[in-house]
């Protein structure tokens, strides 16, 4: 077991990314839950057009870290967010930021598919719907179009009425993904994603986020080092609430510069 | 393995306790069923659910028990659809709106637990002297008020139970698409559907089958309850006095009524679950 104290992270804790433009800029985020600090002093760019993964062991706060993202982490009880977190230059955390608003531009892939309780059309129409797109031949327009970018359209196309629930639990997956592009996000955040699903599926999620990276920046959370390695081109890691290092996947996994990471990547800490 | 043994013998009786209350839950409810059925079906007949009480109906004469029925169906029906209404909208605003586990969500719902088990006498006892303050007679009106206070608290828990049991990923995923706690609870309620057909139907039990809380604020009337601010009959008073009476043929009228009473749940929990059923297309 290694203690917190011996963890020497300061120095990489302030890595600021070379990129363009920044898509996400997270600015000296602190947050506690009942107390606890659960995040401590994060520092972060996140690139854009690129798939950054998360990761670290269970409990280190990579959700939590990921649900500051979206604001998610307000429904917890007893949670205290301190710092900010920019999108597009632009506070989420700041007095005049509206959740809702913010949301939308992140597409939420969560850790199993919860198809919302109606049909598999609606599921993707859901979204546009109730951003206030009433016109049926664009709707339908959308959901072709989503679910084609899943490529669920072939699977699903005679039998769009049909509750989303009868879909296999890697079709939902792909559908909760569509529904979550027919609503136009900016960023598209995943939460050990694939962790419910069998080999092949997870693999064709793995192809559409890779595929869709071009569009969108995307931020995943994973406890499987191997999928890291598979689709992500820079990769935080974080231990007991800090981020011990950052950067390029084959650096951070091939070349750790800290021990941590070291033990980590090797397997030695779950 | 030495255990082994032992480990099926607990499994053998605990499978036995199980099917004995199993047949004495089963069996009282046909000892029910059937008593009513043995004493009531010989004094049912069409006159006794098609007319009002003729003078002199509780001392053994003419007529038949309508102002009952009808006062029942109203009062249980719209103080039913009342809780409904007022009930369902204070559990999505303390699952969805209030913060889970703040001091105001924990707060209310363990008044709701009290309320919820408060003896209807006492909203009864409560609802009849801010009558009496207000100068209300016993009315059906009254009896709406009252039986509706009184179902509250259980189409509440019943509903708030329910959306416990969603996992707060969907909620997160509603909200993800940027839909607003408005829209996230109507989704909620769309899972919940079937469930709230439950709510609603222990709540109609619960209001149809009150006695102590019309007793003092209903009162009993011979007329058709047709002025809310008149007093109304309800069936479970009017077996009440049937069966206090020293006739035998009212007491055999009592019984009647009692079926008619079941028939009305049976029926009640029939069409429940036949609109339950049509609804559980979606349930995931």
């Amino acid at each position: 077991m290694y203690s917190l104290s011996s963890i020497e992270t300061k120095e990489t804790q302030n890595i600021i990314f070379p990129t363009t433009q920044p898509h996400i800029q997270i600015k000296d985020l602190n947050v506690h839950i009942e107390g606890k600090h659960i995040l401590k002093n994060i520092n972060l760019s996140i690139p854009n057009n690129s798939i950054t993964s998360i990761i670290g062991p269970s409990g280190c706060g990579k959700t939590t870290l990921l649900k500051t993202l979206n604001r998610l982490v307000d429904d917890t009880k007893g949670v205290d967010v301190t710092g900010s977190v920019l999108v597009n230059g632009e506070d989420i955390y700041g007095k005049h930021a509206e959740v809702t608003h913010i949301r939308k531009k992140m597409g939420l892939l969560s850790q199993k598919p919860f198809p919302l309780p109606m049909s598999i059309f609606d599921n993707v129409a859901y979204g546009p719907r109730i951003h206030g797109e009433r016109d049926k031949k664009i709707l339908k327009g959308i959901v072709e179009t989503q679910l084609r970018n899943v490529g669920l359209w072939e699977e699903v196309k005679d039998r769009l009425d049909a509750s989303a629930t009868r879909l296999s639990i890697g079709q939902q997956q792909r559908l909760c993904l569509a529904r979550g592009l027919a609503v136009k996000p900016e960023i598209i955040l995943g939460d050990e994603s694939t962790s419910a699903l069998d080999p092949i599926s997870t693999q064709t999620i793995e192809n559409l986020l890779v595929e869709l990276k071009k569009d969108y920046t995307i931020v995943l959370v994973t406890h499987i080092l191997r999928q890291a390695r598979r689709v992500s081109d820079y990769i935080i890691f974080v231990y007991n609430g800090e981020i011990v290092e950052f950067g390029k996947t084959e650096d951070v996994l091939l070349h750790p510069k800290n021990e941590i990471t070291q033990q980590y990547v090797k397997g030695f800490i779950t | 393995m030495a255990n082994v043994k032992t480990r099926l013998l607990k499994e053998n009786i605990a499978k036995v306790l199980m099917q004995l209350s199993g047949i004495t839950i089963t069996g009282s409810l046909f000892l029910i069923v059937g008593t009513i059925l043995y004493k009531g079906l010989p004094y049912l007949s069409w006159e006794m659910v098609s007319q009002l009480p003729q003078g002199g109906f509780y001392i053994g004469k003419e007529g038949g028990i309508l102002n009952a029925i009808l006062g029942s169906l109203y009062l249980g029906t719209v103080s039913t659809g009342l809780a409904t209404l007022i009930g369902i909208p204070i559990a999505i605003y303390l699952n969805v709106y209030v913060k889970n586990g703040s001091f105001l969500a924990r707060t209310s719902k363990l008044i709701f637990d009290v309320l919820f088990g408060i003896p209807s006498i006492v909203y009864g006892a409560i609802a009849f002297s801010v009558m009496i303050w207000m100068g209300i007679r016993a009315s059906l009106l009254g009896g709406i008020i009252t039986i509706t206070l009184l179902t509250i608290p259980i189409v509440v828990r019943t509903i708030d139970e329910l959306l416990k049991t969603i996992p707060i990923d969907l909620k997160h995923v509603t909200s993800s698409l940027g839909a607003t706690k408005w829209e996230v609870a109507k989704i909620l309620l769309r899972y919940i559907k079937p469930g709230i057909f439950t709510a609603i139907l222990l709540a109609f039990g619960r209001a149809i089958g009150d006695v102590a809380g019309v007793l003092l604020t209903t009162g009993f009337s011979d007329n058709l309850p047709i002025y809310i601010d008149e007093p109304a009959a309800t069936l479970p008073l009017a077996i009440f006095f049937q069966l206090s009476s020293p006739i035998p043929e009212v007491q055999g009228r009592a019984y009647a009524s009692a079926l008619v009473l079941t028939f009305i749940i049976l029926f009640i929990v029939i069409c429940t679950h036949y609109l339950a059923s049509k609804q559980k297309k979606h349930k995931i």
